[in-house]
């Protein structure tokens, strides 16, 4: 199924934690040169999903291709076409936020001379310039996430996979690497990025999936998915479980 | 208000250790320590009740202020302060500011340093039980000292506390807090030999500061006692006084506190500095060996065992110095060596999930594996050569430096091999990054025992070709034996390292995701 037009294509990935069934059997390919979105519920399985497809956790069964490689049979080969954003791990923190970014690139193997160019440029991107010697664990929420990022970007992947990118990002660093984002598709990179901020991912992204439970429940373009209404209204039909809003009298008694 | 904030205070405590049943059997170990303690200082206190005014006056004032001092110092150095009751956690709840002070007063009591503390206090009531006066004396003497002991505690960390939150204060606390605690056996040698010297001084000494606020409540027992009406007035003035005073510090520390967020900056600094990064080959293996050597010097969870080294020496030459036989400290290298390599085999866990790095970057395990040696290599081989020849030097007896320079090489180099594969495949539970060295680590206690004496036995077998030719010297006395091991140990231990490197790196391609997944459970 996975066509060189495919940059990630999953096929039937399940993870079983205990008795929990955290992710269901999910299939799903992304184009090349999409921007595609994973939204869900908390504990929909999304971050889950994400890192079996990247090679972070070995999944109980299913398969993961990048571009052609499987990501299980030669991760070596697939790590290298992919820069990953996990969410919740972390990082070296006692290194200053450019030894970071430097480790990350050298880590893959890159020639010293090409990784110094690259971090300095990610860094003003970033809007870190300032912060370039100060050590990561100083560093704000928001900073910590754009140098993760910074990371992840450092050896031109032709995929990104970025797990929850913009939490805690300030509204103008957002649009900045938003931009990044944009004309990094432009010239023929695909972005997977899983939020549950739903306008984001509306305006931002070309395709989307829909995931709870640990399942698929819609996936396509986005316009395909909201079919005429907005995502969010879409996602709330979707995934259900809004309770109604009777109760709670007393919150108007003041 | 108070009762409420007790009963939060034990509500918590109990839940703690609902949460895992080894929190119980830490709280019952710490609780038995606590009870053989408490219990050795109420049977001497009773002792003394048969003794010498005198010398019960100078026992019971510079023991409770010795706690006194206890109580402000070690909360603040050992950042083990309880902070179930964190008074910043009360800023949203409009707590009148009277009673949460009584309310953490009393919630201090609550737990071993309180209970401890207030049990040993009235246990001197007991001393001065000589008659009605002074046991009366004593018993508001011990309940003065005790709530000045936790409003004493709580001003110091209240003071402190925007301090103690910056990492910077954390790490060089943590550290320097390693010193006195490995230097505890000749540091209290030495202060008993003192004392033994010098009787008349201690109770000059006692007196003395009986007249200041660490002392004054802790000798209203003993001054009732010996019918000196108005010194003992007096001091119940200092004490009540010392008490109002510092209440009154908490309370204008804690309304501080309450509308202050914690200082948490640290100034921007540009970058330009790659530091070993720079320096080191621009590899993987390079790369991760930097870090690593980086890690060694700012993480205290590493550097922390780096301060113990230069006391090892120190430790042991007191030692050789008490039987005057220097010989022990011939085991300063090999123990070196065993300690430093040692020191690597939790590695993974040290990174915690921060390895999620190596992994998403695809670094193959044996770049992963020589790298950690290597930063480790880098400076444990000088150490252990310099500790391993010096002692030599003050013995001057130099019959057994080959034998112990060859057993310490092979032993630095056969531990890191191990090292190597053990952290590969095992993780052990340590302190999370960013806490201190002396946190009480999350994760199973059990299979980190399992792990490191399973460990230590593996490494006692793979050294026993170095042993053995040590104890055929012993049993010979033939110096040819040292010779052969000064050749064996470096080359059998490179050999075995070498192979570690390459076991642990194949188990690492193989079940990368596997460790990962591992350190995430104790996140």
């Amino acid at each position: 199924m996975s066509t060189p037009l495919t940059a990630l294509s999953i096929r039937g990935l399940a993870k079983r934690f205990g008795t929990k069934i955290a992710v269901d059997g999910i299939s799903l390919d992304v184009p090349a040169g999409s921007f595609f979105g994973i939204v869900g519920p908390n504990g929909a399985g999304k971050t889950t999903t994400l890192s079996m497809a990247t090679g972070l956790l070995r999944p109980d069964f299913g398969t993961a291709v990048v571009h052609g490689v499987d990501v299980w049979a030669q991760p070596l080969q697939a790590k290298k076409l992919m820069g990953i954003l996990p969410d919740g791990v972390r990082l070296f923190d006692r290194l200053s936020g450019e030894q970071l970014v430097t480790y990350a690139g050298l880590l893959r193997g890159m020639e010293r001379e090409v990784v110094a160019a690259r971090v300095g440029e990610l860094l003003a991107a970033m809007d870190l310039s300032q912060d370039a010697g100060t050590l990561v664990v100083d560093y704000s929420a928001g900073m910590t996430k754009k140098i993760a990022l910074a990371s992840a970007l450092i050896h031109a992947p032709r995929v990104l996979v970025l797990d929850e990118p913009f939490e805690s990002v300030d509204p103008v660093s957002a649009a900045n690497i938003r931009d990044i984002l944009d004309r990094y598709v432009a010239t023929g990179g695909t972005v997977i990025v899983s939020s549950h901020v739903m306008d984001l991912v509306q305006r931002m992204c070309d395709h989307v999936a829909v995931i709870a439970g640990g399942r698929i429940l819609a996936a396509g373009t986005v316009d395909q998915v909201r079919a005429g209404a907005s995502l969010e209204e879409r996602f709330v039909q979707l995934v259900g479980g809004r309770s109604r809003t009777e109760g709670l009298e007393w919150l108007r008694t003041f | 208000m108070v009762a409420h904030l007790l009963r939060l205070k034990l509500t918590l405590l109990r839940n703690g250790l609902k949460r895992s049943p080894w929190q119980l059997v830490g709280l019952a170990f710490g609780g038995l320590y606590a009870l053989g303690l408490v219990g050795m200082c109420v049977v001497l206190l009773v002792l003394l009740r048969q003794e010498d005014p005198g010398l019960a006056q100078t026992v019971v004032v510079l023991g409770g202020s010795a706690a006194l001092l206890g109580w402000g110092i070690v909360p603040v150095v050992a950042s083990a302060v309880d902070m179930t009751l964190d008074p910043a956690r009360f800023t949203t709840s409009a707590v009148p500011m009277p009673q949460l002070l009584a309310g953490l007063a009393l919630g201090g009591l609550i737990g071993l340093p309180g209970l401890a503390t207030l049990l040993v206090a009235l246990g001197t009531v007991v001393t001065w039980s000589r008659g009605v006066l002074p046991a009366v004396g004593a018993l508001v003497g011990a309940l003065l000292a005790v709530f000045t002991c936790v409003v004493f505690s709580r001003v110091v960390t209240t003071a402190t506390a925007s301090l103690a939150a910056s990492r910077r204060f954390k790490d060089v606390s943590g550290i320097a807090f390693m010193v006195p605690l490995v230097l505890l056996g000749p540091i209290t040698a030495g202060i008993f030999q003192g004392m033994a010297g010098s009787g008349a001084f201690l109770s000059e000494l006692a007196g003395r500061i009986s007249w200041t606020p660490l002392g004054a409540a802790w000798s209203l027992g003993g001054d009732v006692e010996r019918g000196q009406a108005g010194p003992a007035g007096l001091k119940l003035l200092i004490a009540v006084a010392t008490l109002a005073a510092l209440s009154w510090c908490w309370k204008l520390l804690l309304e501080r506190a309450l509308v202050t967020p914690p200082y948490a900056g640290s100034s921007r600094r540009k970058g330009g500095r790659l530091g070993l990064f720079a320096l080191l080959p621009g590899t993987p293996a390079g790369a991760i060996t930097a870090r690593a050597l980086t890690y060694w010097f700012r993480d205290p969870r590493y550097s922390g065992s780096l301060v113990v080294i230069p006391l090892l020496p120190v430790v042991l030459a007191f030692q050789g110095s008490q039987t005057n036989d220097y010989g022990v400290l011939m085991i300063t290298g090999p123990l070196t060596a065993f300690l430093l390599a040692w020191s690597i085999s939790g590695d993974v866990s040290y990174d915690n999930t921060a390895f999620a790095l190596h992994l998403a970057a695809g670094v193959r395990g044996v770049h992963d594996r020589l790298g950690r040696a290597l930063a480790c290599l880098a400076f444990a081989l000088p150490t252990v050569l310099v500790l391993a020849i010096v002692p030599f030097f003050i013995m001057r007896d130099w019959a057994w430096w080959p034998s112990i320079l060859g057993l310490s090489v092979g032993v630095l180099l056969t531990g890191l091999g191990l090292s190597s594969v053990v952290s590969a495949r095992y993780t052990i539970a340590v302190p999370l990054p960013g806490d201190s060295p002396f946190k009480k680590p999350p994760g199973n206690v059990g299979q980190t025992l399992a792990v490191q004496f399973g460990g230590m036995g593996v490494l006692l077998v793979l050294v026993l070709p170095e042993a053995g030719l040590v104890l055929a010297q012993v049993l010979t006395g033939a110096p040819l034996f040292g010779w052969i091991n000064l050749a064996l140990g470096p080359v059998l231990g490179a050999a075995l390292f070498i192979v570690g490197v390459r076991v642990g790196g194949r188990w690492l391609d193989a079940r990368g995701p596997e460790l990962l997944a591992q350190v995430t459970v104790n996140r």
